[in-house]
């Protein structure tokens, strides 16, 4: 898939510009390990302190817990403004001091946020949210490796996470504060707030991704205003990443929480869900990093099918449609989501797809590799799909019969055949009639075929 | 009608429909590719009234499929009957313009905007723009993406009225609600302000500018600045300052390094569209800060331009805008601590040579190319090697001479082969600017033993590369340097290096001439005829074959003809082979 515009490249290997794509490749046969090694050792530029000119010079403050009752806000308000100073973690000899009266503020206030009751006023919620702003809210700086895979490489890793970390440790509990009120907080934590917590998703640092999920379903949770929005922009981002940049880091994250999203939505499914589900979710299949989120996208999707069992067949028909041609490692993720919805499959939906979906199966049955094969195999171990294969056995046997026959002949793996065996010998047993028909027409049409040559 | 003719002309039309509800999409897609001559067996009138319905109605499939059809639909004009009937295409156009994969949509916009040439003005507004505004307002962000496209090809030849609306319908996708619709607004601005009126330009399209501009998603601003680009250069020099160079400015500094790199990216096409005076006062110091700036990525993508962004200058202050502005932050880059800026820089800088004349060259430029030839990455210095021939016209590389020889050693022995192969496709050039006593001291040994390079690909490249430093030295140079030692290799023990021998006959013999090849090479070659080793023996027949028509007629016949014909009896077959053919070739038999 093509981009429709032209985007600049995320990395300095990207194919549009001219410096980029000769750079190792032209002159090294075998670079791309040594260069991952070399170019991680290549300090993380962040573009959050290109406007900071005079770093201010940080005073310790006297501790919350020893403050009397009466400047307790006012200290607090003041711990907070000073975590609005930023440090350069590239430099990790520089201002150590300063980092570390920081560190020492912000604990303090993850302390006090989390156990002390009464201290979230209405006057420090302008000033909390800013301190997150102001920390968290950056560009994040260009992947250090081109090929980025998130199963191979190791991930670039937030230089300034000590402070990052505690950042959003204070926001978590500060949503999760028993004194937290939507109501003042919807004022600042707003629209654009929200879409600038969306966009650091794409963050390489698996640390900072666990925590913007927990945030951000948090945040889901208790401002119902946003809903709507975070759910569309949350599409975009998916939208995006199918159609036209193929990167993001952060997509099996935001499926986990629109997992636990889909669980509450309301019967019968508005429109914009369903649309959710056809043109989103189950396009979302043709990535070529599917690995790295498919779990929980076939979360998301059973999900849908236990809320509502009328969009089965627009699932199993999405999925046959984008079914892997050349990849067997997705065939095998495609065949066990198969399995997770034919589970959960109510057998008046199973009828209406059962044609094309055997159909495919056999086309596994078939396939050379024997993962695919095994796998699609597989389904007759599984007690209720038997039960369903059993019920529609006129119409299935007839499906998989010659595959079943032909690949029991000629298939190079044993295992494979004797699954094969298994399987003929279940059918043979459902229904011993059908079973002779089959193997009879079967053995005339082959007959037949000798004779045509 | 006769039944029978009937039938024939249903034929076409049938096999189609039947081989698109083909379960084997090759099948499928063979008979889309096919379509014009199915269109072209029913005739204009069944196409126009059987065909497109059909496809328009039946076409649902996979993205391949509908790639093939949005682009043969593109060229279908003459087969619906000419432009008169041009508009019968815009149905299936239409809906394969809302279909979500990328390619598809495009290719089908593509087709649009092809036909839309061929409507008349009052086609365009009758059938044409309605079918832009129903895209423009859909429901999903698709059609809406591929109507931003589509605005730019009908504007120019519809009424007043109908551009106000179109107008308008542009304007409204610029603040779309979803960002994929506005980024394809924002790429398509620029194409959109060429065919406005330059008063609609000002009041229209700068807002919509500035808006994209100042966009929330840094994907969206960063289109704008291509779109900012061709803007400026609409304008008349009095509104630049106020339209677009505030948001230009704003652009450069933009916190988004996906953004200043776009600028970085564009700036060559920048600076010509802003014209000299804004040039100096603005974009000096914001290409200064391009190239300082704090990520790699766009420090490069500065990098790339500075020869260009110098030569660009105007004429009367360029050489104190380099010299006090550009230079010193080139002195910066040349110590970057990425490679890519280095190796950026390194590709460009040698050309500032032509630019600043051969005193600044001597003493400012030359002491960067030294460090950069010194530089720890391979593609750096190749890159200055690569580039020579700029600073040669300016200042003569004997300057360089004693510094590059270490940094030409240094990558003829590198490690990797890659860096060894580029630097051997050097070797002419140098050669040629070295001159050839240099060379033969100092580089000569260097084209020798690449020769024994345990590398084939360097062994293929190094004989090649003698055959070019021939061409340029001569005859005569080959007797006296390299025949001698290619030659000797004849008698060495390794049965590589003895093919090699002839591998680089093979190379020179045209270039020295038939009286060097005669005398000195062709003796050596009968030699080998007997060599234990088969693969060298099969070798002198080939080399014989290549070397033959370099021969006069009584040396192939009293001394050519006679090994091959022994080595025609040989019991190894490909020598036998090769021998034959080498008979045949050469019509000795």
């Amino acid at each position: 898939m093509e981009t429709p515009t032209k985007l600049p490249p995320s990395s300095p290997s990207s194919p549009t510009t001219g410096f980029s794509v000769p750079s190792a490749e032209k002159v090294d046969g075998f670079p791309r390990r040594s260069m991952r090694r070399a170019r991680q050792r290549r300090s993380h530029s962040s573009s959050q302190f290109r406007y900071q000119s005079s770093q201010v010079e940080l005073t310790p403050l006297p501790l919350l817990k020893d403050a009397p009752v009466a400047e307790l806000h006012d200290l607090f308000c003041k711990k907070l403004q000073q975590c609005c100073v930023l440090f350069d973690f590239l430099d990790c000899v520089a201002d150590l001091k300063g980092k570390e009266i920081k560190r020492a503020a912000l604990n303090e206030l993850v302390e006090s946020v989390a156990t002390s009751r009464g201290v979230l006023i209405e006057p420090l919620y302008p000033e909390a949210i800013k301190m997150i702003s102001v920390n968290i809210f950056r560009t994040l700086p260009p992947s250090e490796n081109p090929e980025f895979d998130p199963e191979e490489d190791e991930p670039a890793l937030e230089a300034s996470w000590p402070h990052l970390q505690l950042v959003y440790e204070f926001f978590l509990r500060f949503l999760e504060s028993p004194d937290f009120q939507p109501s003042l907080a919807k004022r600042y934590v707003d629209q654009k707030f929200v879409l600038q917590l969306l966009e650091l998703f794409d963050s390489e640092d698996p640390r900072e991704r666990e925590y913007l999920k927990t945030i951000l379903h948090r945040v889901y949770g208790k401002l119902l205003g946003l809903r709507a929005y975070i759910r569309k922009q949350i599409n975009n981002i998916f939208l995006r990443f199918i159609y036209e940049t193929e990167r993001f880091n952060g997509v099996a994250e935001l499926l986990e929480i629109l997992g636990s999203i889909i669980n509450g939505f309301a019967l019968p499914l508005k429109s914009e869900h369903k649309q959710f589900l056809v043109r989103v979710l189950i396009p979302l299949h043709t990535a070529k990093s599917l690995s790295i989120f498919h779990a929980q996208l076939a979360y998301c999707v059973v999900q849908f099918m236990e809320k509502d069992a009328t969009v089965t067949e627009h699932i199993i028909r999405g999925l046959l449609r984008y079914w892997p041609k050349t990849c067997t490692q997705k065939e095998v993720m495609f065949l066990g989501e198969i399995e997770e919805i034919l589970d959960v499959i109510e057998p008046s939906q199973f009828i209406r797809v059962q044609e094309p979906l055997f159909k495919q199966i056999a086309a596994c049955i078939s396939s050379p590799h024997f993962q695919v094969a095994e796998r699609a195999l597989y389904f007759w171990n599984n007690e209720y799909i038997l039960s369903l294969i059993e019920e529609n056995c006129q119409v299935i046997l007839p499906l998989v019969f010659g595959t079943l026959y032909r690949v029991s002949k000629e298939h190079w793996n044993q295992t494979i055949i004797s699954l094969i065996y298994n399987v003929l010998k279940t059918f043979m047993e459902m229904n011993s009639k059908l079973f002779d028909d089959l193997t009879s027409s079967y053995k005339v049409e082959k007959q037949n075929e000798i004779f045509r040559l | 009608m006769a039944g029978a003719e009937g039938d024939d002309s249903l034929y076409p039309i049938a096999v189609l429909i039947d081989e698109l509800r083909n379960e084997d999409v090759q099948l499928r897609l063979n008979s889309i590719k096919k379509l014009s001559t199915i269109a072209l067996a029913l005739g204009v009138e069944r196409t126009r009234t059987e065909l497109l319905p059909f496809l328009t109605d039946t076409i649902y499939d996979e993205d391949e499929v509908l790639l093939a059809l949005a682009e043969q639909l593109g060229s279908f004009t003459v087969l619906v009957g000419g432009p008169e009937f041009v508009h019968c295409l815009l149905p299936p156009l239409e809906s394969l313009a809302t279909v979500e994969e990328t390619v598809v949509r495009d290719k089908a916009v593509e087709s649009l905007r092809k036909i839309s040439q061929e409507h008349s003005p009052v086609d365009l507004e009758v059938h044409f723009v309605p079918l832009v505004k129903r895209l423009a307002s859909g429901d999903w962000f698709t059609s809406r993406t591929s109507a931003c496209g589509l605005f730019g090809v009908c504007y120019p030849r519809v009424s007043s009225t109908v551009k106000a609306e179109i107008r308008q319908h542009f304007r409204t996708l610029c603040s779309d609600d979803t960002p994929m619709v506005r980024r394809a607004a924002s790429s398509k601005l620029g194409e959109f302000a060429k065919v406005l009126e330059l008063d609609y330009v000002k009041s229209d399209i700068i807002p919509l500018f500035t808006a994209l501009a100042s966009d929330e998603q840094d994907s969206v601003r960063l289109l704008a600045v291509e779109a900012g680009v061709s803007i400026a250069a609409l304008l008349p020099q009095e509104d630049l300052e106020d339209l677009v160079m505030p948001t230009l400015r704003q652009a450069a500094e933009d916190k988004s390094w996906r953004v200043r790199y776009m600028v970085a990216d564009k700036f060559s096409e920048l600076q010509k569209a802003v014209g000299p005076e804004i040039t100096k006062n603005d974009l000096v110091p914001a290409f200064q800060n391009l190239l300082k700036d704090c990520e790699a990525e766009v420090r490069t993508a500065a990098a790339n331009k500075v020869k260009v962004f110098c030569e660009s200058l105007p004429e009367d202050s360029r050489e104190t805008i380099i010299m006090t502005h550009i230079l010193p932050c080139v002195k910066e880059l040349v110590s970057d601590t990425n490679q890519h800026v280095k190796s950026a820089l390194a590709s460009v800088i040698m050309g500032l040579s032509t630019i600043l004349g051969k005193d600044n060259t001597v003493e400012h430029l030359l002491p960067l190319f030294l460090v950069q030839l010194k530089d720890e990455y391979p593609e750096v210095r190749l890159n200055i090697i690569s580039n020579l021939d700029c600073v040669n016209e300016v200042i003569g590389i004997r300057q360089l001479s004693q510094s590059l020889l270490p940094a030409i050693v240094e990558l003829a022995e590198d490690a990797k082969w890659r860096v060894r192969l580029a630097i051997i496709e050097y070797m002419p050039l140098l050669a040629g600017q070295l001159g050839v006593e240099f060379f033969d001291e100092k580089l000569n040994s260097l084209c020798m033993a690449w020769l024994i390079d345990h590398v084939y690909a360097i062994r293929e490249a190094a004989t090649c590369n003698l055959m070019k430093l021939v061409e340029k030295f001569g005859a005569e140079w080959a007797q006296n340097t390299i025949v001698p030692k290619v030659l000797g290799m004849a008698n060495d023990s390794n049965y590589l290096h003895r093919m090699t021998t002839l591998f680089c006959i093979n190379a020179l013999s045209e270039v020295c001439g038939q009286e060097i090849t005669t005398k000195h090479m062709l003796p050596v070659v009968l030699k080998m005829s007997t060599d234990q080793v088969a693969n060298v023996r099969f070798n002198v027949a080939r080399c014989l074959q290549k070397i033959g028509p370099v021969l006069d007629s009584s040396a192939l016949q009293a001394e050519v003809k006679p090994v091959l014909e022994k080595l025609a009896t040989d019991q190894d077959m490909d020598v036998k082979y090769f021998a034959l053919e080498a008979i045949s070739v050469l019509a000795l038999a």
